[in-house]
């Protein structure tokens, strides 16, 4: 089993109650709230974290990138993990993911080659389509969106692959010339992950070309839904799917005892968390989903009670108490349902289990932090985590049989002679 | 959809290598009207008005209602090189035309490049030149019934508000004002509803009677930019209503219907 581990690298100075005020969104909050001193603070910190993390037995050290927002730092995340090619010397870098649509995909091209030769063949790109604000911070046509994926990210393989030089003439990217001299040391180019959160278009797309699919902390019925429909894929490929091809990030808060577990956990749902990730404006722009998104989102929003608000309006004046409520709510309700697990080592454990036997992952990414937490009790978390958690984990892997994908390569393993495949989820076991 | 069906019909006509659909009503002389960016707004008063001494011809844009996209349609300019091509097929012209805003964009483009097109032509604030003072409001950060709730001065006084778009937000009309913005982030994502050369290429335009109508209060497309169209289009003329918004022919209907009627006789 991969196991790695994620922070947002979240500014978590803004004060709560101007997330709230913005409509319950991190995307717009003014930049005005931005400290540089504290600013800088946190990326030193950050990077000793990752460090850490490699000292700690981590396999991967995962990256993802976000733009204008305090929810992540790392709105140029390739910076971040160039730093942490030469600063770190055995743990995979996993970029979860660079926005395809958003880049100049020549460029990113280079940019991650350069990751790889300088980490010495560390890098694990990941692709993403972008949430909708990202198409905004960019300026970006969202109602391309999905085709500027697909054309990038063919893009990019043909020039880590096909000799040079070549001219490319495509409908969003032209290039008089393609000759990137700096090529990835992992031949021919490293192992791709997808990140997402479960849209089936999405999965789909993943289970056709065998990359491994990590759904990005989501709801467990959803995940299992998209398990399964990426295995029919495989199936439909020729290819049994298994924990190679899966992977799963996880909210986990680890402390010396419950209470200060707990009370640290509250930080996931800082301003509302992931939840207040953006406005639903902002999240769907114009043709940033696909016809049957839209009509998913449609049924989705449809207010029950009156049946005619179909996308929530950015309230004009919000009570800051009121959502401050919803959100200990949200809290109590995500502890319960396990999106979010926090205690000691001991505790957490036991639905750590849970989700590998369900789940069957072979990548597990362990989201250790996100609101206001100080740097020790970070790294108290970090040494917590893999002095006691990790040991264990790959105890259970070894037990359940869930090899991540640098143990079996992704979409090599065969189908039973009968041609349909093997089940991919677990029934749990554990409580 | 509004309800007195009676007084139009929809019909799919194959043209310019696609299917249109197309809303028909009335009878009289050709009038061709070119919606909005969220779509067609359904049948309203004035157009029932204008029904009985016109015919109304509304085809919804390609991408648009019923409207299949059409792959190559990228831009305004694009767009209106299609009607070009409707109206030869279709022997519709020279004729007559009204556009609202984005289709006032790609009427003002079809009379840049030929004004022959057209007979007469009435541009209802139109988007496609960038106003000198204040911006056209952002139809893509906004969710679609903001920008429709700012479109006008007063929702209150405007009793026809409440029918647009057969007036309720159904999943239907979600999905159906998602396909509009869809398509109109197609066309006109950057620059922003408006396309520097239309300015210096309308200038070139003489011999067509124009008409143009705006709303003092307009929140979506400035005022600021009516001069400019007024300037570029040689003798036009421009009629501004006083607290009005960005929906004359609703807002101030009957004034509006009576100036129209006035010009296209």
């Amino acid at each position: 089993m991969h196991i790695m581990s994620f922070s947002e690298r979240p500014y978590f100075y803004v004060p709560e109650e101007e997330i709230i005020k913005n409509g319950s969104s991190y995307f717009g909050v003014p930049n005005t709230f931005f400290d540089a001193q504290k600013g800088s603070q946190l990326f030193q910190e950050y990077f000793d974290e990752r460090v850490y993390a490699e000292e700690l037995g981590f396999d991967g050290v995962m990256l993802n990138e976000h733009h204008q927002t305090p929810f992540c730092m790392g709105s140029v995340m390739d910076v971040e993990a160039a730093v942490l090619a030469r600063i770190t010397k055995r743990v995979k870098i996993v970029l979860l993911g660079n926005p395809l649509p958003v880049a100049d995909p020549l460029r990113l091209a280079e940019e991650l080659a350069m990751i790889d030769m300088i980490s010495g063949g560390r890098l694990v790109p990941g692709w993403v389509r972008g949430a909708g604000s990202e198409q905004i911070a960019n300026n970006i046509n969202p109602a391309f969106n999905r085709e500027r994926f697909n054309e990038a990210h063919d893009f990019i393989i043909q020039a880590w692959t096909k000799p040079g030089p070549w001219r490319y003439e495509g409908k969003h990217f032209h290039y008089r010339y393609v000759n990137p001299w700096v090529l990835p040391l992992q031949k021919p180019h490293p192992q791709i992950w997808i990140p997402g959160l479960v849209s089936p278009e999405t999965v789909v797309w993943s289970a056709k070309r065998r990359y491994p699919y990590v759904a990005l902390a989501t709801q467990l019925e959803p995940t299992v839904e998209m398990v399964n429909l990426y295995a029919d894929v495989a199936e439909q490929e020729g290819y049994q799917a298994g924990p190679e091809n899966f992977g799963y990030l996880q909210n986990v808060c680890v402390a010396e005892t419950e209470e200060k577990a707990q009370e640290l956990a509250k930080g996931f749902v800082f301003g509302g968390g992931f939840g207040a990730f953006a406005r639903a404006e902002w999240m769907f722009p114009p043709g940033y989903n696909s016809k049957e998104a839209t009509r998913r989102l449609a049924k989705a929003f449809a207010d029950p009670r009156t049946g005619t608000e179909i996308i929530r309006f950015t309230p004009g004046k919000v009570d800051v108490e009121t959502v401050k409520r919803s959100i200990a709510e949200n809290f109590r309700s995500a502890m319960e349902g396990g999106l979010i697990i926090a205690g000691t080592p001991k505790t957490v454990l036991k639905r750590i289990r849970y989700m590998l036997e369900v789940l069957r992952p072979g990548i597990f990414g362990i989201w250790y932090h996100h609101g206001p937490m100080s740097f020790a009790d970070r790294m108290t978390c970090l040494r917590l985590l893999g002095e006691e958690v990790l040991p264990a984990m790959r105890e259970m892997a070894e037990e359940l049989e869930l090899p991540g994908p640098y143990e079996v390569q992704p979409g090599t393993r065969k189908l039973p002679p009968t041609g349909k495949r093997d089940p991919v989820v677990g029934v749990a076991t554990a409580a | 959809m509004p309800t007195n069906a009676q007084e139009w019909r929809e019909e799919t006509l194959r043209v310019a290598g696609t299917e249109l659909s197309v809303i028909q009503g009335g009878t009289g002389n050709a009038v061709l009207v070119l919606h909005e960016e969220l779509g067609h707004p359904g049948w309203l008063r004035w157009h029932s008005e204008l029904a009985r001494s016109h015919t109304l011809l509304i085809p919804q844009h390609p991408g648009f209602g019923k409207s299949p996209r059409v792959e190559w349609i990228s831009s305004i300019r694009d767009l209106a090189g299609f009607y070009a091509r409707v109206l030869r097929e279709r022997n519709w012209r020279p004729i007559d035309v009204i556009g609202f805003s984005l289709g006032g964009w790609i009427a003002a483009e079809m009379a840049a490049c030929d004004a022959a097109q057209f007979r007469r032509m009435v541009l209802v604030a139109p988007t496609g030149i960038r106003p000198p003072e204040g911006c056209i409001m952002d139809m893509f950060i906004v969710a679609a019934r903001a920008y429709l709730d700012a479109s006008v001065y007063s929702a209150q006084d405007t009793p026809e508000f409440a029918k647009l778009y057969g007036g309720e937000q159904t999943p239907e009309q979600f999905e159906a004002w998602e396909d509009a913005r869809a398509e109109t982030a197609r066309l006109a994502w950057q620059p922003y509803m408006y396309n520097p050369s239309l300015g210096p290429l309308l200038e070139g335009v003489t011999g067509l009677p124009t008409l143009i109508i705006w709303g003092k209060q307009d929140q979506i497309v400035p005022v600021s930019a009516a001069e400019v169209y007024k300037k570029a289009i040689a003798g036009s003329e421009l009629v501004v209503f006083d607290h009005c918004g960005h929906r004359p022919e609703i807002e101030k209907q009957a004034e509006f219907v009576e100036r129209v009627q006035r010009f296209l006789a």
